[in-house]
């Protein structure tokens, strides 16, 4: 190792205490609060309630699949309003709320020397505007006609349509809270990016930083730079559907009557909506790529390897991810010319996927590995992102995703790369971080059963799924009925895949206990329980109190992975301790 | 898109400029004690964050563009004549006033800077005031337009119209809360060298809100609704 640094101590860098706000009674500790670590648990709890809503859809989902006719609570209006609600919500409201305002609140600030975030305030409000979005999604639940059913993408003019189940308030509420949620989210997202930008402590310099940093911060400036083409979409639909405006509408003759619609383009609408899905789908993998190299670094007690190269990574799939948005409108009847280069550039961005994915096995290589319960679910992430991505290699083809794009292989394919994998790495960051925001473990043999049914019955969902999307299953349908190139098999391996999602789903009460029980009987877990060199371990208290470092703010000397450095004491260097003296260059900075 | 893509060309340009002092190529594994940091912020926070706030405005209104380009410009031969709107001549002094608008907020930066107080409140104020007149500017342009038979529902072409106007004017309409918080300090008495970050963030908003309606007045004039008389084009055309 070269000693770069020409001083070994520098007096650490104080922040006068008066730059924080101090709570001054219980709601504005605890409930309007702007600490930024208050924040996260906030963001986190709400995201992580209304998964769970979106879990059970799931499972109503899969209850209709198996078993269709057989539960008349579930119309086919219900079973697409299911579908829909279960899809927004995983994506936005848990997936991208819980990766950017949970692990991101709690961590950037820590993770980067800070006292807190620069705009603790805009924080604050970023928060309630979250929550304000998710509850106009759930009163859509009590207006006339129920929630929108109308999928995800919300396609029009299907989804303003008499006829689609939510016409009537569903699809309004669903906009209006889409619209809120990219307000709130913009908020939160200046915080994020300026906090890295500003207020990094002395030392850290950006090669510096944990790649969850770089995963946080490089997916958050994919998400303020994404999430305004689906408000632009939103603002302009919500008008079609309230004022009667044509943005998305052509004219269109219903039931024999010409409606007031005229000279609308939908396909305008799927261009923007997916110039947003498709980084929407790096705004949740980036973070997961970040914190599982830091998962795995640690747990294996070795250097990540290739760091540089991972950032360059991280940089690049993002610039990436704004030019492969046609390859969810294959079948749009776009320009072959298109086609081609939008596959082409789909394929390009596996490259510095692959080349993170070889990093983190390579990182794996000869490393004191540590199966601990943060380590199994990173390497769940890992084999499952490379599922996930080898069969996205094969959709964004054009020959082949046209005869697969309507099946269930594409269900497939998105819930194991973008549903899965993502999710085992928040359960992993759970694990990994929990000691440190309560002072607690969580119960390792709570954590075992936790993650082996989850992701061996994962697979058990999304594995048959696959050969579901060859035979032609389709997506989207309600009942299959009489159809003559289904085989009964199909059936039967759809209530195989019903009966594990019911386990999967349930074993989620396992965490759920598991977290409960830790935050009052864990065993106690010390400042740094894994003996990780990133900063916020490091903290004079554990939990980190308001202004996290106490009087003086850490210095950092090293990058975030020095373990098992050949000749060290230990099996890893923290981030602020100095290097060995060397009073012959001391010079002060 | 192409509006969409020039504008990401250009952040893109910028984050390259930023990734380039960040010392990317180096190899921080081999390196440990301090390191000067050639990244480390120079800027105050609220001016980097308003540069972000910019940056996502500007591309939210770069989508509206783009989307209203790509509009107009798909062959519908039934619709083509509701296509095409007199978009009121008088987004013409609309746009005189934002400029002066503009330049009153220039001009009370530059007195902040100096320590001119007087100078400085006397600029918030103009700007402030101009800001109110070129909104009041485009709720009579609404009613002309409404007047003269092309409503909100129209077409799509009248209908961004009023859309990408009423989005601007927001934007304006929170630009003018914090000129007001501004103004206030400023009249209050508040030290200049106080207000001067502020006053120069209000300043650069202007400008920004300046901006972005000249390039929608240009696409206004030159993608469709016929704007001012074909003369006025022609010789604004042999200028360039």
């Amino acid at each position: 190792m070269v000693d770069i640094g020409t001083i070994e101590t520098v007096p650490p860098a104080e922040v006068p205490d008066v730059e924080l706000y101090h709570a001054k009674s219980w709601i504005t500790k605890y409930v309007f609060c702007q600490d930024a670590k208050v924040i996260a648990i906030q963001y986190a709890m709400t995201a992580i309630s209304i998964g769970v809503l979106a879990l059970v859809l799931s499972w109503l989902i899969r209850l209709q699949l198996a078993f269709p006719g057989t539960f008349s609570l579930i119309s086919p209006d219900h079973y697409y309003q299911f579908v829909t609600m279960h899809g927004m919500i995983m994506v936005i409201y848990l997936l991208t709320a819980l990766f950017l305002g949970g692990f991101g609140n709690y961590l950037i600030p820590l993770m980067v020397g800070a006292r807190d975030m620069v705009f603790p305030y805009v924080n604050m409000l970023s928060y309630w505007v979250y929550l304000l979005a998710v509850l106009v999604l759930l009163a859509s639940y009590l207006v006339p006609g129920g929630p929108t059913g109308a999928g995800w993408t919300l396609y029009p003019p299907q989804a303003v349509l008499a006829g689609t189940p939510g016409q009537d308030g569903g699809i309004i509420l669903m906009l209006v809270s889409l619209i809120l949620f990219i307000i709130g989210f913009t908020m939160g997202g200046l915080n994020y990016v300026v906090t890295v930008l500003q207020g990094r402590t002395r030392g850290m310099t950006m090669m510096r930083l944990p790649l969850t940093v770089w995963g946080i911060f490089t997916a958050t400036i994919l998400a303020l730079l994404a999430f305004p083409a689906l408000f632009v979409a939103c603002v302009m639909m919500l008008l079609d559907r309230t004022l009667g405006t044509s943005f998305f509408m052509p004219a269109i003759v219903q039931a024999g009557e010409h409606l007031n619609y005229t000279g609308g383009s939908p396909i305008l609408f799927q261009h923007l909506f997916w110039f947003f899905g498709h980084p929407e789908v790096y705004i949740v993998a980036l973070p997961a790529f970040g914190i599982v190299s830091d998962l795995i670094s640690t747990h294996a007690r070795k250097n990540i390897f290739g760091y540089r190269m991972m950032v360059w990574a991280i940089v690049i799939i993002a610039v990436l991810s704004f030019i492969v948005w046609g390859h969810h409108m294959y079948i749009s009847g776009m320009n072959p010319y298109f086609g081609f280069f939008f596959a082409t550039s789909t394929l390009i961005i596996a490259v510095p996927t692959a080349i993170k994915v070889y990093n983190w096995t390579l990182t794996l290589w000869r490393g004191n590995i540590h199966l601990t319960v943060p380590m199994l679910f990173a390497l769940g992430f890992l084999v499952t992102f490379v599922n996930g991505g080898i069969t996205g290699l094969f959709l964004g083809n054009v020959i082949v995703d046209v005869p697969l794009s309507a099946t269930m292989f594409v269900v497939a394919h998105f819930h194991m790369v973008m549903g899965i994998a993502p999710i085992l790495v928040v359960f992993g960051g759970i694990y990994h971080w929990f000691p440190k925001i309560t002072g607690r473990m969580m119960n390792e043999r709570l954590g075992q059963l936790h993650f082996w049914v989850t992701f061996l019955g994962a697979y058990m969902i999304y594995f048959p799924m696959h050969y579901l999307g060859f035979i032609g299953v389709p997506r989207r349908y309600y009942e299959l009925g009489e159809t003559a190139f289904i085989p009964a098999s199909a059936a039967t391996l759809n209530v195989f895949i019903t009966v594990a999602a019911l386990i999967v789903g349930a074993a989620q009460i396992v965490f759920f206990y598991n977290l409960i029980w830790s935050l009052f009987k864990g065993k106690s877990a010390g400042s740094n329980p894994w003996n990780a060199t990133s900063l916020e371990w490091q903290t004079p208290e554990t939990p980190p109190g308001h202004g996290n470092w106490g009087k003086e703010l850490p210095v950092v000397y090293r990058w975030a992975y020095d373990y098992s450095v050949p000749g060290a004491d230990k099996d890893f260097i923290p981030q602020n301790v100095p290097a060995p003296a060397r009073a012959s260059s001391a010079k002060r900075l | 898109m192409n509006i969409t893509f020039l504008f990401l060309a250009v952040l893109a340009c910028v984050a390259l400029w930023w990734l380039a002092q960040q010392r990317i190529t180096s190899k921080p594994w081999l390196e440990t004690g301090l390191v000067d940091d050639p990244g480390a912020p120079s800027l105050p926070a609220a001016k980097v964050g308003l540069g972000v706030f910019l940056a996502v405005a500007g591309l939210l209104f770069s989508l509206f563009f783009s989307a209203y380009v790509t509009q107009t410009s798909i062959p519908e031969p039934s619709v083509v004549d509701v296509k095409i709107f007199p978009a009121p001549k008088l987004l013409w002094l609309n746009t005189a006033v934002l400029i002066l608008s503009s330049c009153a907020l220039q001009w009370a930066r530059n007195a902040a800077l100096r320590g001119s107080s007087e100078a400085t409140a006397a600029g918030l104020l103009a700007g402030g005031a101009t800001a109110f007149l070129f909104l009041a500017g485009q709720l009579v342009a609404w009613r002309q337009m409404i007047g003269a038979g092309y409503f909100l529902t129209s077409s799509p072409a009248s209908s961004f119209f009023y859309l990408i106007v009423g989005v601007h004017g927001l934007h304006l309409l929170g630009g003018l809360a914090a000129l007001a918080w501004t103004s206030g300090k400023a009249l209050g008495g508040a030290p200049v060298r106080e207000l001067r970050l502020r006053v120069e963030l209000c300043a650069i908003y202007w400008h920004f809100l300046l901006l972005v309606w000249l390039v929608f007045f240009g696409l206004l004039l030159f993608t469709g609704p016929v704007l001012l008389d074909k003369g006025v084009v022609a010789w604004l055309c042999s200028i360039f």
